[in-house]
């Protein structure tokens, strides 16, 4: 149902899915074996007894340098996809797992709960993300303390809305679809037809939006980081309070501090709108351009009119 | 042939170029349009028909190619430049689109359509010539001088296609393409905008390219027809006749498909156009034909000339000598044709 | 115009109405998102600083005792007569700190969008007319990495580039400090007031100061109106009115700028309003980066101080400048657009 089209498409959106999907195969796989890859844990700050260089520039102990906490800049650039993987993984599972079911049952019920449910979600949505996910994630870090799992649930609200309106909005056209009305004329219950006929038509639309929003998680985790209210620096790493802490190296020339997780967010962040966009192209068919190949007109034999 | 002719299309090709391999919209097309006559180009949807009017004015889409050639007043619009070939769309070449809806820029008023128009071709123009004339044209397309300065959507479908139709003729030029103007309007508009069509022979001597599905609007405005079918030109020649007389297998059964009065049934063609990627060899109507022979599914029919002003390429027409012995025994069908219907 | 006029005042009573639940369910949403923590304002800004009995009486006097509906009412209340309460960590009414530090905010804000405009529209315009080019790639990277990359970290590097190692601009704040003492404060908002005090000075080291940060929220938009404008662009060429144009033989560079280029830009205005939201969470970590002393930076220091009441005057007035932008877009929209009345 997916591949056919991503198999047969070509050329560039091809070639951008395929980037896409490298870049973001190679954080997953710096997430995954972060302990095997980076030299250091993250909040190593020395080995075999002796304690780091301060803020040394990038050599061949430390590849990215130090920071001015004597950290390898390098692990903590690697642990950080760590992080990043877990907290969008949970906040994408966790708003998919919230915005569809409440999508389906607003979409097919309708009248005053889709009201209310319109009413509130369109609140959350003119609200700005970020600020958004700040007040959240402070209120939530005072409850459950400053890890992955607050982080990730700050974000899972401010995403919600998101899969809400277009699982809604599918769900309301496909309800009046014959075939839906065919099968509720049958005896199909709400139940049948919202898992049977209704989810499978609406899931389409699901792998763009979950991969822009995993992109668009990473830059409010990494904001939130940058502001202090993420994830606290003794749990993980995480590459936005990294920034943070460079901004203060800048002043001094320091440039290793900043730029090596600041590419690591940029890279993936790309990686993950091109797979989405890639997705995108090539499963809307109405975004798709149709190919425009060279012709040649054969030459004819009669004199008139020759062929250009 | 006479040189009267203000366009003679000779041999015109254009193909696009896709995935699956060329699509031939139109394929070795023949024509010829006196001043002040109405021509209708008929012929079922997807057979070339609005890709051969565009190609008259030498508008071609992304990707296409166009050869043969396109002699307007004796000169061949593929060998002017592109700035030539611009100058005379509008004041000699001019061209009415089926949608009327969205074909005028919609953050414009009409008035604005116009004076883009004038100031383009006539760049010495006044302003008050330029609203001079607007007003007269559009006056006599029905639109009232109050309009003038309303927006697109001020207006119904039916009245957008006569400000359409306005911009076309404006600056009175030699050939107008209409290509469906009237297929999105309902059957009073249509009548409406086909008098006006109608009566542009009589005020204007401006020759009229008319391409429509429908037969009855070719019978009421045209002079003469042009069947197409799968991007040929099947058979012409003047209306009356060619619609009492039809001598192409292909113009009959269009004929009897049409709904009338006396319909008792519906006839229709068996099969669909074919697909303009991979056409059938020989003849390209002969899977569907009821008349085919031996020889239409072998050879290119020839055209031939059974009266004065008639031109068909039908084997039934001959030339006898090149249909062959046994060329003429009815062609053996399987019955796939029924199966790839349904 | 007076039928114009009236269907504008009806639209914009229509989108006022709208407006007003809108702003309701904000305010509740602000109240329940601040008030679910834990505690009152007062112990979590003072608690531990201040003997319990002393708390206590702050409280009490605060009126934090009193049931959460009672309170949430006096709020909604003392919003509608634009009381936003005082801050409990400096006790500074909250209006004030939106008028001495909204200044700044709308000041870097106004010079993002002038950023993304400037570089967006050009951009996306370039793109959409050489589609599928190499810079069109390149044009369409640029975009997708603009947004991917955090403003912080984008703010960094022109840091680094521009202020550590060319020595070009400032880093921090708003303004050299003999600037901000040399120019009365009469509308708060800082490059405005140095325009009205007639100091050249003072007006260029405001700019000065304003490039980077401009900028860096700037290139955090520049792709939502990059992408915007080119498939507007795409889309508006294929149209329908555009070869209508074409046809008229109306020149492709007219075709280009007058149809397709101005209807691809309507649009903008929408998204303008749309990126509000985005604008002011980038403006947020901005100024966080630039010390920019903005609401984004007060914000910031309220929340550390756990000044709750400062906290919530704040966002309520985000959330209500989110909505009223939105309105306003939608009626300036009315009036570039004539079909948006109807």
């Amino acid at each position: 149902m997916v591949w056919a089209p991503i198999r047969s498409s070509r050329g560039l959106p091809r070639w951008l899915l395929g980037a896409g999907c490298t870049i973001t195969l190679l954080f997953v796989v710096l997430a995954v074996f972060a302990p095997l890859i980076a030299p250091y844990d993250f909040d190593t700050f020395s080995a075999d007894g002796q304690r780091f260089a301060q803020q040394a520039p990038p050599s061949a102990e430390h590849w990215f340098g130090t920071t001015v906490q004597a950290l390898d800049v390098f692990s903590r650039v690697v642990f950080g996809a760590r992080t990043a993987l877990e907290v969008v993984v949970l906040s994408v599972a966790v708003s998919l797992l919230v915005g569809v079911p409440l999508g389906l049952v607003s979409g097919y019920f309708g009248r005053w709960l889709d009201r209310l449910l319109v009413l509130i979600t369109d609140t959350v949505f003119s609200f700005p993300p970020l600020l958004l996910a700040i007040v959240l994630s402070f209120l939530l870090s005072g409850l459950l303390g400053g890890g992955v799992a607050p982080a990730a649930l700050a974000i899972t609200v401010v995403y919600v809305p998101q899969y809400f309106r277009v699982v809604r909005n599918t769900t309301f056209s496909a309800k009046e679809a014959s075939y839906v009305e065919a099968a509720r004329a049958i005896g199909a219950g709400p139940l049948t037809v919202i898992t049977r006929y209704l989810f499978s038509n609406v899931v389409q639309s699901v792998p763009v939006i979950a991969t822009l929003n995993a992109a668009d998680a990473i830059l409010t985790l990494a904001g939130l980081g940058f502001l202090g209210y993420g994830i606290q620096p003794t749990e993980a790493a995480e590459w936005g309070y990294d920034i943070q802490r460079a901004i203060a190296d800048a002043g001094a020339g320091i440039w290793w501090t900043g730029l090596f997780p600041g590419l690591a967010i940029v890279l993936l962040v790309t990686g993950l709108t091109l797979v989405g966009e890639g997705l995108n192209e090539t499963l809307n068919p109405t975004l798709r351009r149709r190919r425009l190949l060279p012709v040649t007109l054969p030459t004819r034999d009669t004199d008139a009119g020759g062929s250009r | 042939m006479t040189d009267e002719a203000v366009l003679r299309v000779r041999d015109l090709r254009v193909w696009y170029g896709t995935e699956r391999g060329p699509v031939r919209a139109v394929d070795g097309v023949d024509l010829a349009l006196v001043p002040g006559e109405t021509l209708g180009v008929v012929g079922e949807s997807g057979c070339g028909k609005s890709t051969l009017g565009r190609g008259l004015l030498g508008l071609l889409p992304e990707g296409a190619k166009a050869g043969g050639e396109v002699r307007f007043r004796g000169t061949d619009l593929f060998e002017l430049s592109g700035r030539a070939l611009r100058e005379l769309r509008g004041p000699e070449l001019g061209m009415i689109f089926q949608d009327p809806l969205t074909r005028l820029n919609p953050l414009w008023r009409v008035s604005e359509h116009f004076e883009e128009l004038l100031r383009t071709h006539c760049p010495d123009i006044s302003a008050e010539q330029i609203r001079h004339r607007s007003l007269a044209t559009l006056r006599r397309m029905g639109i009232p001088p109050t309009r003038y300065r309303n927006y697109p959507h001020e207006f119904s479908g039916g009245m957008r296609q006569r400000i359409m139709i306005a911009l076309g003729l404006v600056l009175n030029p030699a050939v107008l393409v209409a290509d469906e103007p009237t297929t999105s309007l309902d059957v009073l508009v249509e009548a409406q905008i086909i008098r006006l069509l109608a009566d542009l022979r009589r005020n204007f001597d401006t020759a009229l390219l008319l391409i429509t599905h429908n037969l009855g609007i070719v019978a009421e405005a045209c002079d003469r027809v042009a069947v197409m079918y799968a991007g040929h030109v099947v058979e012409t020649g003047d209306a009356r006749e060619v619609f009492a007389a039809p001598a192409h297998p292909y113009t009959r059964e269009l004929l009897r498909s049409t709904i009338s009065l006396s319909t008792t049934g519906l006839h229709y063609i068996p099969g669909a156009p074919p697909d303009l990627v991979d056409p059938p060899p020989a003849c390209r109507f002969h899977p569907r034909c009821p008349d085919a022979m031996q020889v239409c599914a072998t050879r290119d029919p020839v055209t031939v000339s059974p009266r004065p002003g008639h031109r068909v390429a039908c084997w039934l027409h001959g030339p006898a000598e090149q249909v062959g012995a046994g060329g003429d025994a009815p062609l053996v069908r399987e019955e796939i044709d029924v199966a790839d219907e349904a | 115009m007076s039928r114009t006029a009236g269907t504008l005042r009806r639209y914009v009573l229509q989108r006022l109405a709208l407006v007003v639940p809108m702003v309701f369910i904000l305010l509740t949403f602000v109240f329940l998102l601040v008030r679910v923590a834990p505690g009152d304002p007062v112990s979590a800004a003072l608690g531990g600083r201040l003997p319990p009995e002393a708390l206590a009486q702050r409280r009490a006097a605060a009126g934090y005792d009193r049931p959460l509906i009672v309170q949430y009412l006096e709020y909604l209340g003392n919003v509608l007569r634009g009381d936003l309460g005082r801050t409990i960590s400096d006790n500074r009414a909250v209006s004030d700190v939106l008028v001495e530090n909204g200044g700044a905010t709308l000041t870097l804000a106004g010079a993002a969008l002038v950023v993304a405009l400037l570089a967006g529209i050009p951009l996306g315009l370039y793109s959409g007319r050489h589609r599928d080019s190499f810079g069109d790639v390149g044009v369409r990277l640029f975009g997708i990495v603009s947004y991917a990359a955090p403003v912080f970290f984008t703010g960094l590097i022109l840091q680094l580039v521009f202020a550590v190692w060319l020595d070009l601009f400032p880093t921090s704040g708003q303004a050299s400090p003999i600037t901000q003492v040399r120019v009365d404060e009469i509308t708060h908002i800082l490059l405005l007031d140095a325009l009205l005090a007639g100091n050249v000075d003072a007006v260029l080291d405001v700019v000065h100061h304003l490039v980077l940060p401009a900028i860096t929220l700037g290139l955090l938009c520049v792709g939502v109106f990059l992408r915007l404008v080119r498939v507007n662009l795409i889309q508006s060429l294929q149209g329908d009115y555009v070869e209508a144009a074409r046809a008229r033989g109306i020149p492709e560079r007219y075709v280009v700028r007058r149809h397709a280029f101005r209807n691809a830009l309507v649009p903008v205005v929408t998204v303008m309003g749309l990126q509000t939201a985005l604008l002011l969470s980038g403006a947020i970590l901005t100024e966080a980066t630039f010390n920019w002393p903005g609401l984004g930076s007060e914000l910031v220091d309220y929340l550390n101080n756990r000044d709750y009441v400062a906290v919530q005057g704040i966002i309520t007035v985000f959330a209500v400048v989110v909505v009223v932008v939105s309105l306003l877009i939608d009626i300036v929209n009315a009036l570039i657009d004539p079909r948006v009345r109807y």
